[in-house]
């Protein structure tokens, strides 16, 4: 079973510009609305494959991207 | 029916910015950043998309950076009230349209300095006495980069480095030469770019942006209107974030939408090609328009140093029955009066009458000019 995490981001255009660089990078993602337990923001956030959590957080700071919040979503939230 | 108003919005539009706001209702209508369903997320997608389009096409690399506005004199208006505080000075030009100097004459009457640098009769600012009328604590310098009413192009480039080497930053209104002139922020050194999108960008009225360059410090500036943008929804405080700072409120998506396809369209045609067409409408028109008895042309003739948007009177007939029969006689839209800028007519000297402004477009045929000429040559003559 794909374990999932979720990135946050503080806007929207951050979630809009890390979509295209996560999916040019080959990255499995969906956008998701953001989870209620992690954020009371009412946008979309990055669903991603948990195993590629560390080259993805590498892929945002290399491009500088400012994300809120990386989580791990267990399968009960996911 | 000849459309000569351009310089007041552009018409006709081009096919493929009416096809991306019919789609862009009917396929992406949620609202973007607001929810995570599909409609949502496709409005995001094209608001994000053209964001990108217009970063690249002013030459900035943060698309964070484009701010989405209703028009050029919303994001004037954020910028002026947004930066000066009292005790700043402020310098300008007498060539300026009223969504600069009413802004300013406002905020003059609270506290804040003004200083009108007069331009020539032909509408060209001299550089020596703008780098002389910069004193120290001069806050911000903002320019028009096209003249509405003459048409004449500031030499952006130059005023930025003066503007910089008194310390001040560069706000530059772009409204009539974004998509007639190519714009790079970076070489030219503009701090803050606001443009329309429904003159030469091709787009529809509603939609307009703010450029900010990388080196301006945001937190310099405030925002014009407080509000939901959809981010740190649990806070009451208006967030520092770029683009939100200055986007509260649902965004104009079918404004954006048209817009960016406005740009995907200039981009196909090219703006070195899109400027030579504007200098051969320009010359065309002043061309013709020279050799007609009684006719006077203002503004420089250069079309270098010019869009083509050309003013003009008629010797012993007022500008407005002139007008009114190029539209009743003859099919031809032109605009007359004081073009909102009232300052500038005083530059050139047909300041209360005004003048005719006839400002070809895009879409306008070699021969339109002259069965344009035809007609004001019969008018002319009776």
């Amino acid at each position: 079973m794909i374990q999932y995490g979720v990135v946050l981001f503080h806007t929207t255009s951050a979630v809009m510009r890390a979509e295209k660089l996560l999916i040019k990078g080959g990255f499995a993602i969906k956008l998701v609305p953001v989870p209620r337990q992690f954020s009371s923001d009412c946008g979309i956030a990055i669903r991603f494959d948990w195993s590629q959590h560390e080259a993805l957080k590498s892929t945002l700071e290399k491009a500088g991207i400012e994300y809120a919040a990386i989580h791990f979503l267990d399968s009960k939230s996911a | 029916m000849i459309y000569m108003d351009n310089a007041a919005t552009s018409w006709p539009k081009p096919p493929e910015v009416i096809k991306a706001m019919t789609l862009a209702l009917e396929h992406a209508g949620g609202n973007p950043g607001r929810s995570g369903h599909r409609l949502s997320i496709a409005a995001a997608r094209i608001i994000y998309d053209t964001r990108e389009e217009i970063a690249d096409f002013f030459g900035i690399i943060d698309p964070a950076r484009v701010i989405f506005t209703s028009n050029a004199t919303h994001s004037l208006n954020l910028v002026l009230r947004g930066i000066l505080k009292p005790g700043d000075r402020v310098v300008t030009t007498s060539m300026e349209h009223n969504a600069v100097m009413r802004p300013l004459h406002r905020l003059a009457e609270n506290g804040i300095f003004l200083t009108t640098v007069p331009c020539n009769r032909d509408g060209y600012l001299n550089l020596r006495e703008l780098e002389q009328t910069m004193k120290t604590g001069t806050r911000l310098v903002v320019i028009l980069h096209a003249s509405n009413v003459t048409g004449t192009i500031m030499p952006i480039g130059e005023i930025a480095a003066i503007a910089h080497r008194n310390r001040a930053l560069l706000l530059v209104d772009a409204a009539q030469s974004a998509g007639l002139i190519p714009i790079d922020v970076k070489s030219l050194g503009v701090d803050l770019l606001a443009f329309t999108g429904h003159k030469e960008l091709q787009g529809p009225p509603g939609i307009g942006g703010l450029i900010i360059n990388d080196n301006v410090d945001i937190s310099q500036i405030e925002p014009l209107i407080c509000g939901g943008t959809g981010s740190r929804s649990e806070s009451e405080e208006q967030p520092e974030d770029l683009p939100d700072k200055f986007e509260s409120g649902t965004t104009n998506l079918i404004g954006v939408a048209g817009l960016g396809a406005g740009l995907k369209w200039i981009k196909s045609r090219g703006t070195i090609n899109i400027r030579e067409h504007a200098k051969k409408l320009h010359r065309n028109l002043l061309e013709d328009l020279s050799t007609i008895p009684g006719v006077r042309i203002y503004g420089g003739t250069d079309s270098d140093n010019n869009i083509p948007v050309v003013s003009f009177t008629i010797a012993g007939k007022s500008v407005s029955e002139i007008g009114m029969r190029l539209d009743e006689e003859f099919g031809i839209l032109a605009r007359v009066g004081l073009h909102c800028a009232p300052a500038a007519h005083r530059t050139i000297g047909t300041y209360p009458e005004g003048t005719v402004r006839l400002s070809p477009g895009m879409f306008t045929k070699l021969e339109e000019i002259k069965e344009t000429a035809r007609a004001i040559s019969r008018i002319a003559k009776s």
